[in-house]
């Protein structure tokens, strides 16, 4: 192999790996800032300390689970230079803006009101706090909003020109950039799974609690507003997904052909192949189980109707089907699986069992990572099904990479391997360990709140609110109810 | 005006912000060794947990600001000090999950006090090394860049990290003696009063020899009328050292970083008279390197708006933590 194909390889393994890695925080901690936001709401609205317990219990899991997300975000938002430098300086002028707006719009809104939600409830009083906890959640959402605009983009490109430097430059509208064809699509498909994956974690958290108590009170709340998510969130995924995927055909249909599995053209009606091997060498599938003409009718709503396959578009454009054909797969059959949870939790409480029904909790446990499982799988269905282009028929992978030595980049590579395993290795022990002790009465809140030596006003001012929960803090595991 | 000159002042401003606010986080990591374990390092840690994160965002604008505005310059700079900023961003995972982590592990809780230190300490001195990286020259062929990976690893890269990891040390002494009081504040004073002179000594060496390295530094610094800067700067750097060393000795807590923000101020000036108007060194101008004008137009609109509100948001965060942090600290 050439040293410049193998600095290639290893660049797109490295930003594979850490987008990866990276991804898996956010898609956690967008659901959770909401999650808490709702909680908190909920306690100001009823008063009942119960919220307030779990809103501390998953601010302290927050905690871990966004200083993670932080320091792998920065190590993404260097690598498009450090990495992809001719993809940088092509496509910067277009896709640069919307990132520089990410940071001025998401990641200062976070940052900056980060600090009083997880230290400030005691000096700004509950009300003050509790919009510091939506600024955060909504600056979560902000982010996902244009780091998806500039991936849409990169899978959809518009409102660009080319000129003499060979850049790609804005042209006519900026709302032409931002709203490409994808990104509607690409945002709400994107954002539920955030919601859905969240809801599966607390579920998972829940169900574990309750398999110890059922009478955990703790316990049963999250529990159940985890499964009223999976049962009523799950379907509008698998529609908007669905509609994502025709959304994908008009303008990418050589990503749904390897999806499908499609190598042949089928001039009428195409069929679904579950399951099967992908063969590159052949061109074929093998093993293939198929329902005759499916394919057809959910992509085109008529069960005739010819679908091009992969034969119609040339060997050099052609994504890996194998990689595609599989992720896919995975997203989907995880999808599927989370709405027969939705449903058999929604069975369990109107048979009244919701919380004494092992079998749910155990199933609901091991569902518990599954949603990060399919965003990932999600994640590498669309990336790896634009390549082989980073701006889809605009610019080619090969053609953005940096110009750097193969060695250069292996010794990279090295180093964030062995220090992403061990810190977020180390991060996502300690995430188990916080969910593996149940939410108590008087939760306390994080145990590293730094307090001021003078001048506690705030204090008085939320205790005077007569909140059962401002108690003075007790000591973690005071409680016997885990 | 010139599109592109407000957005030079923009990035600058961003990076200088960075600078002194992240500059006293990572100063106190670098320092972390010298407090004691327990109830000093935990006011140390808390004197900044409730802002690092805020700090470190302007790291991110400093890097997307330079990739929107500029992305050619992004696109040269970032592969050529490619080893000292991979460097840098692992430092500063292992700088960033210790906040959290350190609570969370008590029986593990001085491995991560030592990556936060490590971490700390790698972050700052490969920033430094990127500005002597950058100082010293970097090849360009076309629009790329065209050197080696180790290009940047020269002894004046090296004694700019070290110069950079000193004068965060600085600063961060300064937070602290601003923030804590009793046993901590007094280390954080002691600990100022050695590293105020190394730092001098290391601003003394890099303004020594930058102008003898290969470009326009000489023109800019020794010919009539660079001379009338040059002249007064050295007299300016002594007199502020000497208010901040006295400072250390006396009563008032704020002082100390005052002064020392008012050094940071000095060597910003110098810094700016040496790479203005370019971005990179003698080869590339900030109009060289510039996004369209419809690119900075679009961004320049939202940042009028934003930053001035982010500011004020900052300030409001800073002002709920307002005050000395409890030895004791947590509970």
């Amino acid at each position: 192999m050439p040293d410049g194909d193998l600095a290639l390889l290893l660049a797109r393994i490295q930003f594979a790996f850490t987008v990866s890695f990276h991804f898996i925080f956010p898609a956690f901690s967008i659901g959770l800032a909401s999650y808490l936001a709702v909680l908190e709401g909920l306690w100001l609205k009823t008063g009942k300390s119960l919220y307030i317990d779990l809103y501390r219990y998953w601010l302290k899991i927050f905690a871990v689970a966004f200083a993670m997300g932080v320091v792998s975000g920065i190590v993404m938002s260097y690598q498009f230079g450090t990495n992809w430098s001719v993809f940088s300086d092509k496509a910067g002028p277009v896709i640069g803006p919307l990132m520089a707006y990410e940071v001025l719009t998401a990641f200062f809104l976070e940052a900056g009101f980060l600090g009083v939600m997880l230290f400030g409830m005691k000096k700004v009083g509950p009300r003050l706090h509790f919009a510091a906890t939506c600024m955060v959640a909504i600056g979560t959402f902000i982010s996902a909003f244009w780091i998806l605009s500039v991936n849409s983009w990169m899978h959809t490109p518009t409102g660009f020109a080319t000129n003499a430097e060979g850049q790609l430059v804005p042209a006519g509208s900026w709302l032409n950039i931002i709203f490409n064809p994808s990104f509607p699509y690409r945002l709400v498909h994107t954002v539920i799974a955030a919601y859905l994956t969240t809801a599966l974690v607390v579920g998972a958290v829940g169900a574990w609690h309750l398999l110890k108590d059922r009478a955990d009170p703790h316990a049963r709340k999250m529990f159940s507003m985890a499964m009223w998510m999976a049962a009523l969130v799950t379907p509008i995924q698998i529609y908007a997904g669905d509609e994502h995927g025709l959304n994908t055909l008009e303008h990418q249909p050589a990503k749904v052909m390897a999806m499908e599995g499609h190598y042949d053209s089928h001039p009428s009606g195409a069929p679904l192949i579950l399951f099967g091997i992908p063969n590159p060498e052949e061109k074929r599938i093998d093993y293939a189980i198929e329902v005759p003409k499916l394919s057809s009718l959910i992509l085109k709503h008529d069960l005739d109707a010819p679908l091009a396959g992969l034969d119609t578009i040339p060997d050099n454009r052609e994504p890996p089907v194998s990689v595609v054909f599989w992720s896919f797969r995975v997203m989907v059959g995880l999808g599927f699986l989370m709405l027969a949870l939705g449903l058999f939790s929604l069975f369990a409480r109107f048979r009244g069992r919701l919380y004494d029904w092992p079998l749910l909790h155990r199933f609901a446990l091991v569902m518990g990572p599954t949603g990060f499982i399919a965003v990932i799988a999600g994640w590498i269905t669309t990336e790896v099904g634009r390549q082989p282009f980073t701006v889809y028929n605009v610019l080619m992978t090969r053609d953005s990479v940096a110009p750097l030595d193969a060695p250069a980049v292996a010794s990279s590579l090295t180093a964030f391997v062995i220090v992403y395993f061990t810190v977020f290795g180390f991060g996502t022990w300690y995430l188990l360990k916080l969910m593996a002790k149940g939410a108590e009465p008087g939760e306390p809140e994080p145990a590293n709140a730094p307090i001021r030596t003078a001048g506690h006003t705030g204090i008085a001012a939320v205790g005077g609110s007569g909140r059962s929960d401002q108690r003075p803090d007790r000591t973690e595991g005071a409680h016997g109810w885990t | 005006m010139d599109l592109t000159v407000a957005w030079a002042g923009i990035i600058a401003f961003a990076v200088a912000f960075y600078v002194v606010a992240d500059g006293f986080d990572l100063g106190i990591g670098i320092l972390f060794p010298g407090f004691r374990v327990g109830s000093e390092r935990d006011a140390a840690m808390n004197a900044i947990a409730p802002v690092w994160d805020g700090n470190e965002t302007w790291l991110v604008l400093g890097g997307g600001g330079l990739f929107a505005a500029f992305p050619l310059a992004y696109a040269i700079v970032l592969p050529a000090v490619y080893a000292p900023l991979i460097a840098m961003l692992l430092g500063l995972v292992f700088r960033g999950v210790a906040f959290e982590f350190r609570w969370r592990d008590p029986k593990h809780r001085r491995a991560w006090d030592l990556g936060f230190c490590l971490g700390s300490f790698l972050a700052a001195f490969a920033q430094g090394v990127v500005l002597g990286a950058l100082l010293q020259g970097i090849s360009i062929e076309g629009r790329a860049y065209a050197g080696g990976w180790w290009e940047w690893l020269s002894p004046f890269s090296i004694l700019t990290g070290v110069s950079v990891v000193l004068a965060y040390a600085l600063l961060g002494a300064g937070w602290l003696i601003a923030k804590t009081e009793g046993r901590t504040r007094d280390d954080a004073r002691r600990l100022g009063s050695i590293v105020l002179p190394l730092t001098l000594v290391a601003i003394g060496l890099v303004s020594l020899s930058t102008p003898f390295l290969e470009g326009q530094y000489y023109q800019r610094w020794f010919v009539w009328p660079g001379l009338a800067v040059t002249l007064p700067m050295p007299i300016l750097v002594a007199a502020v050292a000497w208010f901040g060393w006295r400072s250390l000795r006396r009563d008032n807590d704020a002082h100390p970083f005052l002064w020392t923000l008012a050094l940071y101020a000095l060597c910003f000036v110098g810094l700016g008279i040496s790479i203005w108007p370019d971005v990179i060194p003698g080869r590339l101008s900030i109009w060289d390197a510039a996004a369209p004008e419809s690119s900075q137009l679009f961004m320049l609109a939202g940042t009028a708006v934003l930053v001035p509100i982010i500011l004020a948001y900052t300030a409001w965060s800073y002002w709920v933590f307002r005050g000395k942090v409890a030895e004791e600290g947590y509970h």
